[in-house]
């Protein structure tokens, strides 16, 4: 049996990212209810750990650092078919930037008990810094590999994985208990289903705090975060804008002629 | 001449082609810091075969170049990697930490940091020496601009995408220090390159391209997404991306421009179907004539062009490559300008 734990972060849709901006009096983002879904690439990354569960039989923890709503997303995960759900909560998280955020999971997949593989998106739509896979591998003393998108051998202890590069992939194999984090080009999640969602409401999930994870609270949230924000500006225009106005034809016509004068056509 | 525990340092990369632009840029950058904080710049240099590219690092502006020439690293391999590095940080104790945001820096770049117990900013577009000189690291995120700052860990560190900042004009007559390092041996690996694969490049570089043409998520669905590309195609323009449009599974994740993607610098550029997401935008920053078609009318791409077309992409991109494909047909050539 694989033991598999599968980071994942609860992000504001980002349908509704066109809502969250700075304010240019306050210069702080304002305080909205946007709903929470998944990280993107970690639903690819627990679909990873479900496809390792129908191959070779696994027992999949969800691991989640948020408000308690963050919670139902750990929910969604269970429904999907992971086993255990843990929820990170506690005030003194808040403002954790990835350096913290990675030290608090490494200490919970730790305390959590054995681990063969860590599943994480290789970034999060919000925060979009690429440390935390790498940070919490630091901290358990394990192998990583990053920007997965492929995983060509997972038999045994032993795997071989394609991972993004330059105008091309690495070749890499790598020795269990090791962190992937994975790219979109992975897999394809699967889709809710009702019989998931059943199963799921009799499935375990704990809330830790600090004092749980027996870490001293100078090493979570802000004051665990080696980096600060000092400073939020709204970016002014940069250019002023005439608008191609009239028919269809017209606006063609006048775009082509601004391509011309550019000497593109 | 030795570095002092102020100096601002570079981890410089050897990929197939020798030394990449993004180290000299970076080496560049590192030079205008060093130079207002009155301190050396160091550069690290992995690989193997290095004697050219070392010289190059010194031109650009590298007083110190730590140098560890293998065959054992090539191609690269992360425990290895890190372990040098971190031993030569933990020696030379920089201020600052600069890394490329290329495939292998994203990865080194927190495994070092964490090492190192120390701050790291991604993909940064700004760096400013600050109040006390403090390394000010900017990211463009929530439409606007965001200033991080790493007051009590060092090194200072940020990682930056290839073509943020200028290449310099390298100077053949400066002088700098190299020190060979040795590889330490009998280390775990636990991970294991086994090779590194280039597939063929098709189409036309970003990087270079006079004209530009981006995708976003208006495009549709694949359909929309061709029709774009055969505009790009046309105008014998490099054809970017933003990340809706990767997300949607359209183009692959390295034809997106802008903060974590490519950084472009065309004559014209034109953006269709995409909202104008600073992310996005910060990419093209350089470009002299910038277009967006949009069908949404408030789309906030409208205030950072200088053309804007209100028309849904489906319907005005067919109709204009229609009409550039008659252009061309009338008057009997092909007009690409380079």
């Amino acid at each position: 049996m694989v033991n598999i734990v599968v980071c994942v972060k609860a992000v504001p849709d980002p349908s509704f990212s066109d809502k969250l901006k700075i304010d240019p009096v306050t210069k702080s983002l304002p305080r909205l209810d946007i709903p929470l879904v998944i990280n993107p690439l970690d639903s690819r990354a627990l679909e990873a750990a479900l496809q390792i569960k129908n191959k070779y039989g696994a027992h999949i923890t969800i691991l989640s650092m948020g408000p308690p709503p963050a919670g139902n997303i750990v929910r969604e995960c269970l429904a999907l078919g992971a086993d255990k759900g843990i929820l990170l909560t506690d005030p003194a998280f808040a403002g954790a930037d990835a350096f913290a955020t990675a030290y608090t999971l490494a200490k919970a997949i730790e305390k959590n008990g054995a681990v063969d593989v860590v599943f994480c998106g290789m970034a999060s739509s919000d925060g979009a810094t690429e440390w935390v896979g790498p940070e919490i591998a630091t901290f358990l003393n394990m192998p990583v590999i990053t920007m997965v998108r492929e995983i060509v051998d997972d038999q045994g202890d032993e795997w071989i994985v394609k991972a993004d590069y330059e105008h091309g992939y690495r070749m890499v194999k790598l020795k269990l208990p090791a962190v992937i984090t994975v790219t979109r080009d992975l897999n394809h999640p699967k889709p809710l289903s009702f019989s998931g969602i059943i199963k799921a409401r009799s499935k375990e999930i704990s809330e830790w705090d600090h004092e749980k994870l027996e870490i001293p609270v100078e090493r979570v949230g802000l004051k665990g975060s080696p980096t600060k924000v000092t400073e939020m500006t709204r970016l002014e225009n940069r250019r002023n804008v005439k608008m191609i106005e009239g028919s269809l034809q017209e606006k063609v016509e006048r775009l082509v002629q601004i391509l011309s004068n550019a000497g593109v056509v | 001449m030795s570095t002092d525990n102020t100096a601002v340092f570079v981890i410089a990369e050897q990929m197939v082609g020798g030394i990449q632009p993004i180290s000299l840029q970076l080496l560049g950058k590192a030079r205008l810091l060093a130079d207002e904080l009155g301190t050396t710049v160091g550069a690290v240099l992995l690989g193997q075969n290095l004697t050219n590219d070392v010289h190059k690092l010194i031109a650009a502006g590298a007083d110190l170049v730590l140098q560890a020439d293998s065959e054992s690293l090539v191609p690269y391999q992360s425990e290895l990697y890190t372990e040098i590095i971190v031993k030569l940080m933990v020696e030379h104790r920089p201020e600052i930490l600069l890394i490329g945001s290329t495939f292998i820096g994203r990865e080194l770049a927190p495994l070092i940091a964490a090492r190192l117990e120390t701050g790291l900013t991604a993909h940064c577009i700004e760096l400013v020496i600050g109040g006390e000189g403090a390394l000010e690291q900017r990211i463009p995120a929530y439409g606007g601009m965001i200033t991080i700052v790493c007051p009590e860990k060092r090194p200072q560190m940020a990682t930056v995408a290839n073509g943020v900042f200028p290449t310099p004009v390298l100077n053949p007559a400066r002088l700098g220090e190299v020190i060979s390092i040795q590889v330490p041996k009998n280390l775990p690996q636990r991970v294991q390159t086994l090779e590194i694969i280039r597939e063929k490049l098709e189409g036309i570089s970003l990087e270079t391209a006079s004209v530009v043409v981006a995708g976003g998520a208006g495009a549709g669905d694949q359909e929309g997404w061709d029709q774009i590309e055969e505009l790009a195609g046309i105008l014998n323009a490099g054809f970017g991306s933003t990340r809706p449009a990767v997300d949607a599974g359209w183009t692959e994740l390295e034809t997106m421009i802008g903060q974590s993607g490519r950084m472009v610098n065309p004559d014209v550029y034109i953006g269709v179907g995409l909202s104008g997401e600073l992310q996005h935008m910060v990419g093209i920053l350089g470009a002299k004539i910038m277009i967006a078609i949009n069908k949404d009318a408030k789309a906030s791409v409208f205030e950072k062009v200088d053309y804007g077309v209100v028309e849904d992409c489906r319907v005005f991109v067919p109709a204009l490559v229609e009409r550039l494909k008659n252009k061309e047909s009338t008057t009997g050539k092909v007009t690409h300008v380079i």
